[in-house]
């Protein structure tokens, strides 16, 4: 079976923190930023807009398996690509696994999903990378460190982009890691990082691949190498025999070093302008190295348009200081340890998953009435217990009224919160993705799954509403 | 057709700790200084004899019923009832029911709650769900603001009046909290709490305790000589107005559906002319501006040409929140239903000395729980 990419999709969180305000100096506008997940963001929530958005328009129920691949999963016991697949309300025997560890996870990951699909187990496979690292305050990590996430349909027909190689090697070297319970990533004196890590890995995956292809560096249109930082990523390049023309921008100075999920950011840009004949590379440099080459076919002209990585870059927030950014990502000293307290009941949690995770409500069967919590008596019609599942996170909705809070704990307050109209049910939510005096009333607004809160100690989910975007 | 209530009982004695940040009071401590108030002021120096059943209302205890009978040592049937911020009222209206059924003589109604035993200046902000968040009162009620003001034109400067008269009344009220006025300035340039609400804008959380002894009415004039009397009790519940799909947001269901009832039971056709004194719920200045409209007081839209008229003030047409309402006076939640009945009863009796209605002989109170989701309505007459 000939497997490939079918569809793509990206997510870059629209907070750009200038890298001149590191350190809290202030920043000029139009200097170089990073993409920054904020306060409600994380590995998951990025993972799963990145998915939506891969699965635009295209029926979710094909999906055979997902699979996650990042660093900083919010957990260390308890799967994400499960979470994920309900997020998506994709089928309940949907195929589920997490790849983490390393650098190289999303490339692993895509590789697995090819794999699969090339030997017939699984007809579509999502494979979603996204990564939210932390480099330390003031460490150099933190300035190349950026936020996001890709998100592929692999399948076994009509690919937009086929499989024509693979090729992975294992090596053993401690040049970037994070040990248990270490929020910051840790490197080794950086000429050793990338003079024996990171350059001699993408040479080696870039040879392998070629002689396995039977092809030669300067036959592929574009090369998406992960890097960790620009001149690294250049001199990578030399090493490797590609032409400078030819790389795709690895953007940073716009959005950073992405982790698990740059290597597949690059390659969903790359997507989104490349042409039928063309040949693809894609390296992942991380404890060894894993390289393809994809082959761009006709297809990709009949592929609606996605949101992929520039319609992201487009759209930005800068962040107004270094301490907003700080208080955002929980690096500044507070009066309050977060609790140790159980937290939300899981059995609630569990008894809701289908409303707080799929964001799926229900239509009445009688009078036709959507409403949001499901419910068992009807509360337009009365009639009990004669419902059909509707699922409202792909709907457009508009907001009824609103309200500014300044009471709730936020790095940056107040919280915009609306009463939000969707299919006729009436949802009270958070509305991200704006300024308070932006906000309208009857705006339309789209969906987005979000952390909600901390409780417990453990990240807790929901989903907010977003003004509608214009575009895909 | 349903009997009513009206004449069946009467209020024979009432009473109100000192609302406020009661740091060295105890519940039982507040309960005691209520209910031996209540109890003084209908005569009665034996309540183990006189009393014969309790209702009390608190939403925040952490012992039930038992913590009333326990600090009063009244081993009665006791029953404590919660509807948020309906409480009271709700109390209140329980009590009511089983003196007209016939099941006891005397009753005693205490509301109460301690708020600020929990560490906290406001209300706390509630993360028990993943869902309504964030849950704070100011995030519920300014939800109606947006619409309001873009269909009917009103704007801060119509709430800061309310604040401002609520403000005064309560300087003129011995047991309320904040004996203070308020400028516009000072109102305008507060802290945000929930647009459009400032500081000024909400209700101030307290600790208190009131209470009220009621009666058959025929045997009232056992206890003193101008017993007043039940006109009307309810309490409506309302569906959740965030998900309600066919709610406006210019007014609040349940204290409509509540009035239309009281209304009928009492008889009342021309509210604004009828009712010479009211306590509303003011746990925000926007509540009481569409309370006004939504008890009839004035029409759909018209509450702010009352508010710059002065309707609503001491010596104006309907004087309301004559102690200065949740916003002066305090709200412990429980309390707050059964502390509007004391003002009221004071009223009646021409007993409320500086704030004094002249010749008030009808007065409503109004109580409104959860988002809202309830409202509980009492009128008093002589």
């Amino acid at each position: 079976v000939a497997a490939g990419i079918v569809s793509y999709g990206a997510y870059v969180p629209p907070t750009r923190l200038p890298l001149g305000a590191l350190g809290g100096r202030a920043a000029k506008e139009g200097g170089p930023e990073k993409a920054v997940a904020w306060n409600d963001e994380d590995a998951l929530t990025m993972a799963v807009a990145a998915a939506q958005n891969a699965l635009r328009g295209l029926d979710r129920a094909q999906v055979d398996a997902v699979l996650f691949a990042s660093t900083t999963h919010p957990f260390r016991e308890k799967q994400g690509a499960a979470l994920i697949a309900r997020a998506l309300d994709l089928r309940r025997d949907v195929r589920s696994a997490d790849h983490g560890g390393s650098l190289r996870a999303g490339a692993s990951a895509l590789g697995a999903a090819l794999d699969a699909v090339a030997a017939g187990s699984a007809r579509r496979v999502l494979v979603v990378a996204s990564d939210c690292r932390m480099g330390a305050p003031g460490s150099g990590l933190e300035s190349n460190v950026g936020d996001g996430a890709a998100a592929f349909l692999v399948g076994d027909a009509d690919p937009i982009a086929a499989m024509e190689a693979s090729y992975a090697f294992a090596e053993e070297i401690v040049d970037v890691w994070r040990g248990e319970g270490e929020r910051f990533v840790h490197a080794w004196e950086d000429r050793f990082v990338v003079q024996e890590g990171y350059v001699p890995s993408v040479a080696q995956a870039v040879h392998g691949l070629c002689e396995r292809a039977g092809a030669a560096p300067g036959d592929f249109a574009r090369a998406c190498l992960s890097a960790p930082d620009a001149r690294s990523h250049a001199e990578a390049a030399r090493a490797a025999g590609l032409d400078r023309a030819r790389l795709q921008d690895p953007l940073f100075g716009r959005l950073g070093n992405t982790g698990a999920a740059f290597a597949l950011m690059q390659l969903a840009h790359a997507l989104e302008s490349a042409r039928p004949g063309e040949k693809l590379l894609v390296v992942a440099s991380g404890d060894g190295g894993e390289a393809f080459a994809l082959h761009v076919t006709a297809q990709i002209e009949k592929l609606e348009p996605r949101r992929g990585v520039s319609w992201h870059l487009a759209r930005r927030r800068p962040v107004k200081s270094y301490d907003r950014y700080l208080k955002a990502r929980g690096l500044e000293p507070r009066e309050w340890e977060p609790g140790s307290n159980p937290g939300l009941s899981a059995t609630v949690h569990f008894r809701e998953r289908d409303e707080d995770v799929s964001f799926c409500g229900q239509r009445c069967r009688r009078c036709g009435a959507v409403q949001f919590p499901a419910q068992r008596v009807c509360e337009t019609c009365f009639a009990r217990d004669d419902f059909e599942r509707h699922r409202l996170s792909d709907r457009v909705g508009r907001v009824v009224t609103y309200t500014l809070d300044f009471f709730f704990p936020t790095p940056d307050p107040p919280t915009v919160v609306t009463v939000t109209e969707v299919d006729g049910a009436r949802i009270h939510l958070q509305l991200v993705n704006t300024a308070p005096d932006q906000v309208r009333l009857d705006m339309p607004v789209e969906f987005v799954f979000r952390r909600i809160h901390e409780v417990g100690g453990r990240p807790n989910y929901y989903w907010k509403a977003a003004p509608r975007e214009e575009g895909p | 057709v349903r009997e009513g209530i009206r004449d069946k009982v009467a209020i024979v004695g009432v009473g109100c700790c000192k609302f406020g940040e009661n740091w060295d009071q105890s519940p039982s401590d507040m309960i005691v200084d209520a209910a031996y108030g209540a109890y003084a002021d209908a005569g009665i120096d034996d309540p183990q004899r006189r009393i014969d059943a309790v209702f009390t209302g608190s939403l925040y205890s952490q012992k039930g019923p038992h913590e009333c009978s326990d600090a009063l040592k009244l081993w009665k049937p006791v029953t404590m009832v919660s509807n948020y911020c309906a409480t009271g009222t709700d109390a209140f209206r329980c009590a009511v029911f089983s003196v007209a059924a016939g099941m006891y003589d005397t009753v005693l109604v205490v509301g109460y709650d301690k708020p600020k035993d929990r560490g906290v200046s406001g209300p706390s902000v509630m993360l028990d769900g993943v869902r309504d968040l964030p849950k704070t009162p100011a995030g519920w009620f300014s939800l109606a603001a947006a619409r309001y003001f873009a269909e009917f034109g009103a704007g801060r400067e119509d709430l800061a009046k309310i604040a401002i008269k609520n403000h005064h009344n309560g300087t003129l009220a011995p047991n309320s909290f904040l004996k203070r006025e308020i400028t516009l300035d000072e109102y305008l340039n507060a802290r945000m709490i929930s647009w459009p609400f400032g500081l000024y804008d909400c209700a101030a959380q307290t600790d208190g305790a009131a209470a009220a002894v009621i009666t058959r009415a025929e045997l009232a004039r056992g206890f003193r000589d101008d017993p007043v009397l039940v006109k009307a009790v309810t309490v409506w519940a309302g569906p959740n107005p965030q998900k309600d799909p066919s709610n406006d947001f210019l007014s609040w269901k349940p204290t409509a559906w509540a009035a239309e009832d009281a209304y009928r039971q009492a008889g009342i056709t021309r509210p604004l002319e009828e009712i010479d004194v009211a306590q509303v719920h003011d746990c925000f200045s926007l509540t009481e501006l569409l309370t006004y409209e939504d008890l009839g007081f004035c029409a759909k839209g018209a509450a702010k040409e009352h508010v710059a008229a002065g309707t609503f003030e001491l010596g104006g047409e309907l004087p309301v929140n004559t102690d200065g309402g949740l916003k002066s006076f305090g709200h412990p939640t429980g309390a707050t239903g059964v502390r509007m009945i004391y003002e009221n009863v004071l009223q009646l009796q021409g007993r409320a000395e500086k704030r004094q209605v002249p010749g008030a002989a009808l007065a409503l109170s109004h109580n409104i729980g959860g988002h809202p989701t309830a409202c509980g309505i009492a009128i008093l007459g002589k």
